[in-house]
């Protein structure tokens, strides 16, 4: 063995070891897999179950393009080959055509291709009314106004993403896998001159198996029987969780919980999360981002004049995760505050400013909502009325107009309505909508940056965009300097310092680029910290998705993050402490882990590549949004939100061709056929071997 | 509904091996071990050409289709010599171990005669031959799509079963033929029986014109079966009287003492 042979064999060995072998394998002849699919998946509550299902090995169905109601006719009667799987454009998912199919045996499973253009008269998936079981309206409190009687806000909404379908439903990109669908389909299943397609014909798999069956008490009942008795134990569903997001203008002992002395709280509310039929996919650009940038607008005007000259209360800006889940994290906030859980209690709530949905406003009124049953309670009224005075003058000085609806409206679904179920506190929510949703694309697919306007001169590189103060950034800002003008007055402030308090457009273009289109971009990334950045970074691709989604180890969803990053980096002071410091700030004197919260903030990437980092002191904290039915065992309650997501193993996509039943029964009887004859002519010959294998010139010494 | 196929063309590709084994192998231990040695020579065989056409691979230029076309027929000729090459071999051994078995066993006759080895060996080829022609492409005939939607043909499964089939049953002819052969030092015989194996796998790149090569692969077999008939000591006298079921005369007219 010389070194020559050594080399060979060392060779044989590496290339051994980086096997590569591209072989086109059997499966590769037979199926396309399908990327890029977003499922729609099930959700439960205490006594329901919601979404989509398919059979544990995948429904199969024959590929059928929707595209009149002759192919509806086609798919549910006369169609040959059942079942079907429907391909159809976004434009055809509607109700009337979706609930002719979910009784229908003949279908397999939906695919919905999405398009850029959103149905002009409007389309919302969502319930006309709301969570119009966890509000403050019920038999005891306002009954002529529970249950949307007085008011309908959401008017356009059909509920198919409260129905239960027993098929899967995807939603599929259009790029260039649905041109191969479509090729597929042409070649295969077309009909021609109105006879059937035969076979082979073009066929769609769709995997999305959900475990939990029922509602949220048959599914922690199970989860709690496997984690008792299983060695490996299998979850079946999680609840909906994740965290708000806090912050005060004045630092709150984070450390001691319950009621703190002297301290009158203005709290300024608004949502975080949003919803669509389909699993995590939810730009909620009306529904939600609106709210967020227009309070963190505000909270960046009003902060430094706050510390020049501080209002008397504190003011309390809060985020509320999960609200479109019967209000998960307005809930358990009030939950913690009558528990003394929290860093303040309900006495010492003074009032609320909550911000709904105001992008949709295009240079006309706003209005502000309050709740009249609270209000038969002449303190209570008393104080409304100062509150909505005082923001009146604000806007005359704005040159806005803000008026308030019918004296007898409801307040409109809100995170101050589970406040008003604890306490009848004083309270108002600003919105761009006097009576019903003017959006019309509440908690759909189809609420989307355009619908705003949020349009960007196309020759614009990402980092122009990013500074482009486009339209929406103007109004958006014009309602974020109202609101902060507000809440200083509302918190006691003079009226002298209003005029420092403006909303910055730029800032707001950002926000609004960041939140709705982009968030990997220069700004954003400034001020996370490095570990959010690099490798695992939260800022993903294209704009963020506001669907809250299950916390399954413990990290923050991705917008809360950023709201958390932001809000420090607007409300915070930079401190010169170096990194391990930050880290340990009870060794460092003078600072307090209880009162503020320190971050390690990455900073702007300078030219060469490097990054400046600094450490930020701010009062920002998150607090978890996990339904209080949870922390109490109570998963039937009625008092609070129970919605749960099931859990699944695969979700995929693929097609293929489907041979027709009389071929493949055909190969089995040639089989079965084959392995009979063989087995009768094998058992003659054997049995005749003597005979058939003799030889009279055979020397007689061999045996047989 | 699709493991209507994936049984079809399991039936159809080891019935007639299975129903081989069942009556005439299962019985007799001895038979059994010949067996499964014989397919152990033709995986270590496999094995072999495999790793060089690895090598080559690796070291080929991957981007070069018609390089790659060469580098699979080379690899088909070089598995098929060394498939034989291998049968040799077992051959070789055979003759050594009956020699050893005959010392050692208390009978004063060979258990085991060289035409049941020849059969046995053949039969041993044959199965792991068709087990990894066929097994890959049964166990994607279970799922519910079927071949065709990048165009190839949708007769695949069924072709790929008839092929099996063939493969076996011939493994087996060529088994008979060449220990025969061997025995009495024909050596045309053994170029034949090369030969004819070479044929039936280079007729496979003639697919997906799937006719292409089963047919002449059929006319191979029965070529081939005729020819092993002969060489295991069969002929048309036999098979005549065999047919007529005139065979109680026959037997008891020669009969031997045992």
């Amino acid at each position: 063995m010389g070194p020559e042979s050594f080399r060979w064999s060392y060779l044989l060995l590496i290339s051994l070891f980086y096997s590569y072998v591209s072989c086109s394998s059997v499966e590769q002849k037979i199926y396309i897999q399908l990327n890029n699919t977003v499922p729609c998946v099930r959700l439960l509550n205490a006594t329901h179950q919601i979404g989509c299902q398919s059979s544990i090995s995948g429904d199969t169905g024959v590929l059928h393009v929707f595209e009149s109601e002759a192919d509806l006719e086609w798919i549910l009667t006369n169609g040959p080959h059942p079942p079907y799987m429907v391909v159809m454009e976004a434009v055809f998912f509607t109700r009337p055509t979706m609930m002719r199919m979910k009784n229908s045996s003949r279908v397999a499973g939906v695919a919905v291709i999405s398009s850029s253009t959103a149905p002009s008269e409007g389309f919302s998936p969502h319930t006309r009314c709301p969570n119009q079981n966890s509000g403050v309206y019920g038999e005891s409190y306002g009954p002529e106004l529970a249950n949307c009687n007085n008011t309908v806000w959401n008017p356009l909404g059909n509920n198919l993403s409260y129905e239960d379908f027993a098929f899967p439903i995807f939603f599929l990109e259009n790029d260039n896998q649905t041109q191969v669908i479509r090729k597929c389909y042409e070649d295969h299943n077309v009909r021609v001159n109105g006879t059937a397609p035969e076979y082979p014909l073009c066929a769609m798999q769709l995997f999305s198996h959900m475990h939990a069956v029922t509602d949220t008490v048959t599914c922690m009942r199970r989860t709690d029987l496997q984690n008792s008795f299983s060695i490996n134990p299998e979850k079946l569903c999680d609840p909906l969780n994740d965290f708000n997001v806090w912050a005060s203008i004045r630092p709150l002992n984070s450390s001691i919980k319950g009621h703190k002395e002297n301290e009158s709280v203005v709290i300024a509310a608004t949502r975080l999360d949003g919803r669509s039929f389909f699993w995590d996919v939810a730009t909620s650009a009306e529904g939600t981002v609106s709210g967020i940038v227009t309070l963190l607008a505000a909270a960046q005007a009003l902060y430094p004049v706050t510390q020049e000259a501080p209002p008397p209360r504190n003011i309390f800006f809060t985020f509320f995760q999960g609200e479109a889940f019967d209000y998960i994290g307005s809930s358990r906030m009030v939950y913690d505050m009558q528990n003394a859980k929290f860093v303040i209690d309900m006495d010492n709530v003074h009032s609320l400013l909550e911000i709904g949905q105001v992008g949709l406003r295009n240079g006309s009124n706003l209005w502000i909502h309050s709740d009249p049953v609270s209000r038969k309670n002449s303190s209570v009224n008393e104080e409304v009325d100062k509150l909505v005075k005082n923001m009146q003058s604000v806007a005359s000085s704005l040159k806005l107009s803000v008026e308030e609806p019918g004296s007898s409206q409801a307040l409109p679904p809100s995170s101050f309505q589970r406040f008003l179920r604890a306490r009848p506190i004083p309270g108002l929510v600003l919105a761009d909508h006097q009576s019903a949703f003017i959006n019309r694309y509440y908690e759909s697919l189809y609420d989307t940056p355009a619908y705003l306007n949020l349009t960007y001169p196309p020759d614009l590189s990402p980092e122009e965009q990013l500074e482009y103060e486009t339209e929406a950034a103007k109004s958006l800002s014009e309602v974020a300097t109202l609101v902060a003008r507000s809440l200083y007055t509302q918190a006691g402030g003079d009226d002298q310092f209003l005029s420092n308090i403006t909303a910055d457009t730029k800032t707001v273009a950002k926000l609004l680029y960041g939140f709705l289109i982009k968030s990997n971009n220069s700004w954003f990334s400034s001020l996370l910290p490095p570990e959010a950045l690099g490798r695992g970074s939260i800022l993903g691709t294209g704009a963020p998705q506001y669907y809250i989604g299950l916390r399954l180890d413990n990290t923050v969803k991705s917008v809360t993050r950023f709201v958390q990053f932001i809000l420090a980096n607007m409300t915070g002071t930079v401190l010169s402490l170096n990194q391990s410091q930050c880290q340990n700030p009870n060794s460092v004197p003078d600072q307090s882990k209880d009162l503020y919260s320190y971050s390690w903030i990455s900073g702007p990437v300078s030219a060469n590549g490097t990054a400046e980092s600094y450490c930020v002191r701010a009062s920002v904290r998150l607090s978890k949004a996990l339904s209080p039915a949870f922390e109490l065992l109570e998963y039937g309650s009625r008092e609070y939100s129970t919605w749960t997501e099931s859990r699944w193993k695969t979700i995929g996509a693929r097609i293929f061709l489907v041979a027709s039943p009389e071929l493949e029964m055909m190969t089995l009887g040639v089989g079965v056929a084959v392995l009979i004859v063989s087995l009768l002519v094998t058992y003659f010959i054997s049995s005749k071997a003597e005979l058939l294998f003799s030889s009279t010139r055979e020397a007689p010494a061999t045996t047989y | 509904m699709a493991a209507a196929v994936f049984f079809g063309c399991t039936f159809i590709a080891f019935g007639p091996a299975a129903a081989l084994f069942l009556f005439t192998i299962s019985r007799d231990p001895l038979r059994v071990i010949f067996l499964i040695a014989g397919a152990f020579f033709w995986l270590v065989s496999l094995l072999l050409a495999s790793l060089v056409w690895f090598v080559t691979v690796q070291m080929s230029n991957k981007e070069s289709s018609s390089q790659q076309k060469a580098l699979l027929i080379f690899g088909v000729v070089l598995s098929v010599l060394l498939q034989e090459l291998f049968r040799f071999a077992y051959y070789k051994l055979l003759k050594k171990a009956n020699a050893g078995l005959l010392a050692i066993s208390q009978e004063d006759t060979m258990p085991i005669s060289v035409r049941q080895l020849a059969y046995v060996s053949g039969l041993g080829f044959g199965f792991m031959s068709g087990a990894f022609s066929v097994v890959n492409i049964l166990s994607d005939s279970v799922g519910p799509g079927t071949v065709g939607i990048h165009g190839d043909s949708q007769h695949y499964f069924i072709s790929s079963a008839f092929m099996t089939l063939a493969i076996i049953l011939l493994h087996m002819f060529w088994g008979v033929v060449f220990f025969e052969a061997c025995e009495n030092q024909r050596w045309w015989s053994v170029g034949a029986v090369v030969f004819s194996h070479l044929l039936v796998s280079c007729l496979t790149f003639v697919n997906p014109q799937y006719e292409g090569s089963l047919i002449p692969t059929y006319l191979v077999l029965c070529v081939m079966a005729g020819w092993a008939f002969s060489c295991a000591g069969g002929s048309l006298r036999n098979l005549k009287l065999c047919l007529t079921c005139k065979d109680k005369d026959f037997l008891l007219a020669n009969h031997r003492p045992r």
